[in-house]
């Protein structure tokens, strides 16, 4: 019968193309539109867990309260001691600690005095460790602009925007000038062995990044960190999973009357992602469940149409004797194909619209040059399994739900005035 | 009957002046004693500055040479690491020398509103060095007591554009011509940082205070303490120490 009824459809096109068409157009639009959304906030959270929050993060109650003066007075002292403990209590979580810091980069003249300078964001991360997973999930290989990744500790690396605004190259000596986390100051000639671009504006402005060891001893935090982040199991968020373990790490800790003592905070709790991510959540499920049912409709409304247009062609086959369910069951049948037909369109079409959303992306940094918060600069599509149904299922659902309302007439019809059409 | 309402307006006004005058002395006369009590030609203080952290507290000792308003030179002696640090300004441009790296680096701008050191003074607040009679217009507001010292209470309002606090209230000792307290206002009206002064002395015809206490306002914490250990005003002092070419040596 199946066979029967494709042959009908590529027989006679005009009771398939439109509906095809739109079904396809449909379905395309919804699959771009949630693999593009989708893709913006996976990198959003993706974008600040690495480069900032982690899936968990620990600091000392009274860094958190003021944690963006980077008071790394107050950072976490005895790192080692908790960090094992850490990874006995939650073994499946990848602990990084890091520090960020203030100053000024000052590039010397050739008699050593000041040529220029500007003011700096240190980020300290286990570069040099070779059993840190840092480097990959900071993805400093493929952001690195020129040069190389630091081999030696006094080596750093400078986003590509600063450097340039400096007039920097690798192997240029700089003299960083800050404050240890006492207060003493801090100079420190270094070696630029490369720039980076992290994507995002408010670092890409002017920061750098150095091992943490070696920031470490500078900044005379030994066995210290302003931040400890942690990342689960396969580097993948599960806000469940992250909101269990804060839980019960707050709750060991809820004693600690030091005032020093450590606190978590997932991902969510930080940069106000949690109304970003609860709002963003919001908007898609509203756009997606206004465009699916105005989707329905307009396919509703093509069933319908695809029905009505086919009056006589009913009336002539039930008076060649086919019943009435039978011709009903063939054109519920016949909706079905022509939906997967146009459903299948519409995903390959809106998948590989996506793909090139993935690769390519749609760059923002001109309007997020002044942002002061954690973004990419270029927001992508990403493609996922859901994609495959997100638009399938709906062009399909409402081509079957529009052509069984409009199918409905064939049993309305009378056998006296079946003749009489005839006739005319 | 205008000219009555005029005559009795000035006559009226005139009370006021004079018990005004009574009360408080011209404010400008008390500005221009408390420049004379805290400027002078040059200085040479040994002194240190305790910085309380949250954890710890440190001290940092220096010895400084200013001469005139524009022309000052520290150098730090202790602890081991701030050691053989160097800093000279003159006029609006600061030069901090690190022996460790034997580099030179101005500092300017926004840059100069940093910490000094970790403590609650920027480098800024120790840069400034102008007569507060020249850069403020003051009044007095108030007679006031602390710590069983009369004092009036002062307003300060900038007269210039670039200053580091455009309002200043001063709690003045009216005997010695010293403030005892300041708060040091933003534009805006915000609180910046708090100084209270102590332990004064008399020396070369001046009072002088031989302890201030610097509050950042912003911040919470016990701020930071300045001593004075040694104090020369008016001596002369080489004009090699205020040359930058000296830095390194």
């Amino acid at each position: 019968m199946i066979k029967f009824l494709v042959k009908g459809i590529l027989r006679d096109p005009s009771k398939s193309i439109i509906p095809i068409f739109v079904i396809s157009i449909g379905v395309m639009v919804t699959v771009v539109v949630s693999g593009m959304v989708k893709g913006i906030l996976s990198d959003i959270v993706n974008k600040n867990a690495n480069l900032d929050t982690g899936h968990l993060k620990i600091m000392t109650k009274p860094y958190a309260d003021n944690k963006d003066q980077l008071p790394n007075d107050l950072a976490i002292l005895d790192l080692s001691i908790l960090k094992d403990s850490l990874e006995l209590n939650y073994p499946n979580v990848d602990w990084a600690p890091r520090i960020k810091f203030g100053g000024i980069i000052d590039v010397p003249d050739e008699e050593g005095e000041t040529k220029i300078q500007g003011p700096t964001l240190g980020l300290a991360y286990s570069i040099l460790d070779k059993e840190s997973k840092e480097l990959k999930r900071l993805g400093i290989e493929n952001s690195l602009i020129k040069g190389e990744i630091p081999k030696a500790e006094n080596q750093i690396l400078i986003s590509d925007e600063f450097a340039n605004k400096l007039n920097l190259n690798p192997g240029d000596e700089i003299t960083f000038f800050g404050s240890t986390m006492e207060g003493s100051m801090v100079f420190e000639k270094l070696i630029m062995s490369g720039t980076i671009r992290f994507g995002t504006p408010v670092l890409d402005k002017g920061s750098f990044i150095m091992d943490l060891s070696y920031a470490q001893k500078i900044l005379d935090m030994d066995d210290g960190a302003g931040e400890l982040l942690g990342f689960l199991d396969k580097e993948i968020y599960n806000p469940i999973k992250a909101e269990e373990i804060k839980k019960d790490f707050n709750k060991k800790n809820a004693k600690n009357l030091d005032e020093f003592a450590p606190i978590m905070l997932t991902l969510r709790d930080q940069n106000d992602l949690a109304p970003t991510l609860d709002l963003m959540d919001l908007i898609i499920g509203i756009f997606i469940f206004v465009f699916v049912s105005a989707m329905s409709l307009v396919l509703w409304n093509t069933g319908l149409m695809g029905g009505l247009r086919r009056y006589n062609e009913f009336g002539i086959r039930l008076a060649l004797g086919e019943s009435k369910p039978k011709v009903y069951k063939f054109l519920l049948m016949e909706s079905l194909i022509i939906g997967t037909i146009g459903s299948f369109i519409g995903t390959i079409l809106g998948v590989s619209f996506c793909y090139y959303l993935q690769e390519v992306g749609l760059d923002f940094s001109d309007e997020l040059a002044g942002a002061s918060i954690v973004m990419p600069s270029i927001m992508r599509a990403h493609i996922s399994i859901d994609l495959f149904f997100i638009g399938f299922i709906p062009g399909l659902v409402s081509m079957f739900f529009g052509t069984a309302l409009s199918g409905r007439g064939i049993f309305k019809r009378e056998t006296a005035r079946l003749f009489k059409e005839l006739e005319v | 009957m205008k000219l009555v309402f005029k005559l009795l307006v000035i006559f009226f006004s005139s009370i006021n002046l004079f018990s005004q005058n009574n009360t408080f002395p011209s404010a400008s006369s008390v500005i221009k004693k408390i420049d004379f009590n805290m400027l002078s030609k040059s200085q040479i203080i040994n002194s240190e500055m305790i910085v309380y952290g949250k954890r710890k507290s440190r001290t940092i000792r220096s010895r400084g040479y200013s001469e005139g308003l524009d022309k000052n030179f520290t150098e730090y002696l202790y602890p081991e690491r701030e050691k053989g640090t160097k800093m000279l300004r003159l006029d609006d441009r600061l030069w901090i020398y690190s022996p460790s790296t034997d580099r030179i680096i101005q500092l300017s701008g926004h840059l100069l509103r940093q910490s000094l050191m970790g403590s609650d003074l920027s480098y800024e607040d120790m840069m400034e060095e102008r007569k507060l009679s020249e850069i403020y217009n003051a009044k007095i507001v108030a007679e006031e007591k602390i710590e069983d010292r009369d004092v009036w209470k002062m307003e300060l309002t900038a007269l210039v554009d670039d200053i580091n606090y455009f309002k200043r209230i001063l709690w003045v000792d009216k005997e010695r011509y010293v403030p005892i307290k300041e708060d040091l206002f933003a534009k805006s009206g915000e609180l910046l940082k708090r100084i209270s002064f102590y332990n004064f002395k008399k020396t070369d015809g001046r009072w002088y205070p031989r302890k201030m206490n610097y509050r950042d306002m912003l911040k919470n914490g016990k701020g930071t303490d300045f001593i004075i250990n040694e104090i020369k005003f008016n001596v002369s002092i080489p004009d090699q120490y205020f040359l930058k070419s000296t830095l390194k040596e």
